[in-house]
């Protein structure tokens, strides 16, 4: 880990993963938040087929940024770039530039872990471990070398905390996660990104297999961590693209149609696709 | 179709599902009734007198005060029967010569009945102590004397005057042949006081299992064989089951992403700057290099299938060619050879199953693990592989049952037929017994076998509980992993 912590264009971890045990106690409790994600001209392929294209946009630090579009349209596969989660599909290749505070996710010498420690992602189903709560929130901080207990539970109860789940669990924190609920174990994903200390959080429809209880739990969630994190999230409910985003954006077709603040596009939309779309006459 | 034939069909196939359960534990009990009942004989069984003389005299087992109250008492048993004998002998060899002539067609059927007395109760009195320990006593077992005597009592014949029948068995008794001499009361002692005379007492004797094997296993004595085959298996469990499971993460993560060829392109700077004019000779080649890794993976895919269809007595022979005398593992057959081998043989299944099971850690697994930042192999190590284990377990209880009870490839590799029990660094160079080999040479090479059924029937008995054995500790593991990980 620690070598290619050091290489040159490796993305800087944040200090307390550097440092053990003692500074780790003080990991900052607010994000910096202000990591800024720009996409200039990016391509996005499949084999030959270009799922993105031609994208340009800048997503706002500290704000929660809602990507809308029918299905197919490669808002997912956009969002899961930005975490070159892409890289596990062999076909998958981009050109053009995609940047996180300024620096090309997709340099050649760039390290992905620490990319990935910066950038979370929380996946349309809930994906925990078949582990332990606690050794789910640690697995990430575990990645990173933290070993102290005290340490990690420190980062376990105010990863929950965070989660608004830490009431519901903090007395079956050895409990196996899958026992339970589907909201219980998006939200308990949540936490796990967190634990690392990510600037983006990314999210993939996180509410589409929640029940609409959940779904509002993790909606306030967004609500409140919104600020603190660069929070991007696709979603397939304008309603709650909405409610949760400051700032929208609406794809078609693998290009961006039209991104903007999220009242504005709502309401007042400037292109016709988008008025098309939000107003339900396709997609 | 009618809901009520749909119902008909329905329940009409879970019944032929049941039923076909049911048959199967039917032949499994109907097989392994009888081997187990059995096998329990050469453990629980009545010993004789004869048999606890033999653990007196060989093992300083059991109290000589007692026993030498007992062989008094036996001793006065048996002194009719060897007081007949003696006075027929003395009779035919020693008597006038008139008598000598009329008794001198008795000499044969005395002889065989000597035989037979001497088999039920060992040496005669005044005979000198045969070199052989088995011959130095009588029957040991109670059922095994009931048949001796048997055999005194009467002649078997065979009447095969009917040629179109099998042979009708005739037993004659084979007092006929001793009317008016001094041995024809002896039939009717021996008939009467045959449990005076050997006093049999249920026993267990664990001697079977812990001992070393006297006299090719007249007395049991599998200790060395039960050693040898837990060697072995274990052996081939820890060399197959890494290299297994290592090989399966292969298949499953990087035999189908193109890994190798991925790898050495990556080292080749791809041109990035516009979509189109990507630098097609680069392209050109990497393609080559993807079909010619793919076709190197299914041919190792092939391979593996087909090692799994070959022959065990080959890989026998591989072991005894390439371990043995090419590479020189061990300078003869070593169970450190018959483990690779048998190794060789189940690591098929292993490869198998274990791809299996990785193949169906979910994918959402992976993708959580990648997300939070853990490179391929750590979320291998961390994540998939503990998640398979259930399944890869699965795999491996399977193979270890096979491992335990393969002949075939060690018998150029491991076995030998008698030896003492190993260490496990003598495992390394030396050759051992182990329970599969020394049932078949039992069975094949044994000079009486009719003398051990019930040790080959205790060795199958050992060897079918080891094997269940392994595999309930294994399966109760996998319970265990698998409860955790369900939550």
């Amino acid at each position: 880990m620690q070598a290619t912590l050091e290489q040159p264009i490796a993305m800087q971890a944040p200090v307390s993963y550097r440092v053990d045990a003692s500074s780790a106690a003080s990991v900052r409790s607010e994000s910096t938040g202000k990591a800024v994600i720009a996409a200039e001209n990016f391509f996005i392929y499949y084999g030959t087929h270009a799922a993105v294209r031609e994208v340009t946009i800048q997503i706002p630090p500290g704000k929660v940024t809602a990507i809308i579009g029918p299905s197919g349209c490669g808002k997912s596969t956009f969002l899961r770039a930005i975490n070159r989660m892409n890289d596990l599909i062999p076909s998958c290749h981009t050109a053009g530039l995609l940047s996180l505070d300024g620096v090309d996710i997709y340099a050649p010498r760039l390290d992905v872990v620490s990319l990935r420690q910066r950038v979370g992602m929380v996946f349309q189903k809930p994906n925990p471990f078949p582990k332990s709560i606690f050794d789910n929130i640690a697995y990430g901080p575990r990645l990173f070398g933290v070993r102290n207990r005290r340490v990690l539970q420190e980062i376990v109860e105010k990863s929950l905390r965070r989660a608004a789940l830490w009431d519901e669990v903090k007395d079956r924190l050895d409990a196996n996660a899958l026992g339970f609920s589907g909201g219980q174990q998006q939200r308990l994903c949540i936490a796990r990104a967190l634990a690392v200390n990510p600037e983006v959080l990314l999210m993939d429809e996180p509410a589409s297999a929640l029940d609409p209880r959940s779904t509002a739990r993790i909606e306030d969630l967004i609500g409140e961590l919104r600020g603190a994190y660069t929070i991007v999230i696709v979603t397939h409910n304008m309603q709650q693209a909405a409610r949760v985003s400051d700032h929208t954006a609406f794809f078609y077709e693998g290009e961006l149609v039209e991104f903007g603040a999220t009242r504005k596009l709502f309401t007042k939309p400037e292109k016709k696709a988008t008025e098309d779309y939000i107003t339900g006459r396709f997609g | 179709m009618r809901l009520s034939t749909r119902k008909l069909l329905d329940r009409s196939f879970t019944g032929v599902g049941l039923f076909s359960i049911l048959l199967m534990g039917l032949a499994l009990l109907f097989i392994l009734g009888p081997i187990f009942s059995k096998g329990v004989g050469a453990l629980v069984f009545r010993q004789t007198v004869e048999h606890r003389r033999f653990l007196l005299d060989k093992l300083q087992r059991g109290s000589p005060k007692n026993l030498a109250d007992e062989v008094r008492q036996v001793q006065e048993a048996r002194q009719p029967v060897y007081a007949d004998i003696a006075a027929l002998d003395d009779k035919i060899t020693s008597g006038p010569r008139a008598e000598r002539r009329q008794y001198r067609q008795y000499q044969e059927p005395l002889n065989e009945l000597k035989k037979l007395v001497r088999e039920l109760l060992g040496p005669l009195p005044g005979e000198s102590v045969p070199l052989i320990t088995t011959e130095q006593y009588g029957q040991t077992r109670w059922d095994r004397a009931e048949k001796k005597a048997q055999q005194i009592l009467f002649i078997e014949e065979y009447d095969y005057s009917d040629p179109t029948k099998m042979g009708v068995r005739i037993l004659k008794p084979r007092v006929e042949q001793f009317r008016g001499t001094p041995v024809e009361p002896l039939f009717d002692y021996l008939n009467q006081h045959l449990e005076e005379m050997l006093r049999p007492r249920w026993t267990f004797y664990a001697g079977f299992l812990f001992d070393m094997p006297f006299d090719s296993y007249m007395l049991g004595g599998i200790w060395p064989s039960i050693l040898g085959t837990f060697y072995l298996t274990l052996g081939a469990m820890l060399l197959a089951a890494p290299l297994g499971i290592v090989a399966a993460v292969y298949f499953v993560e990087y035999g189908d992403e193109n890994f190798l060829s991925s790898q050495l392109f990556s080292l080749i700077p791809r041109g990035k700057s516009t979509p189109e004019s990507s630098d097609s000779l680069r392209d050109r080649a990497f393609k080559i290099a993807v079909q010619a890794e793919r076709n190197m993976v299914s041919m190792l895919r092939i391979c593996v299938s087909t090692l799994a269809g070959v022959p065990s007595i080959v890989f026998g022979l591989f072991g005894l060619a390439f371990l043995i005398q090419t590479i020189h593992l061990s300078e003869t057959k070593s169970v450190l050879a018959g483990s690779a081998t048998l190794a060789l043989l189940i690591l098929p299944t292993i490869i198998r199953a274990s791809e299996e099971a990785i193949r169906s850690v979910p994918h959402s697994y992976r993708e959580a693990a990648v997300g939070l930042g853990a490179g391929k192999w750590r979320t291998i190590w961390t994540v998939i592989l503990p998640a398979a284990l259930p399944g890869i377990l699965t795999g491996t209880i399977i193979s270890m049952g096979r491992a335990a009870g393969e002949t075939a490839p060690i018998i150029f590799t491991a076995a030998v037929s008698l030896g003492t029990p190993l260490s496990p660094l003598q495992a390394l160079s030396q050759p051992t017994p182990a329970l599969p080999w020394s049932i078949y040479v039992l069975s094949t090479e044994h000079a009486a076998l009719d003398q051990i059924r019930h040790v080959q029937y205790g060795m199958v008995f050992v060897l079918i509980l080891l094997v269940l054995g392994l595999n309930f500790t294994a399966i109760l593991l996998r319970a265990r992993i698998a409860r955790k990980l369900r939550g």
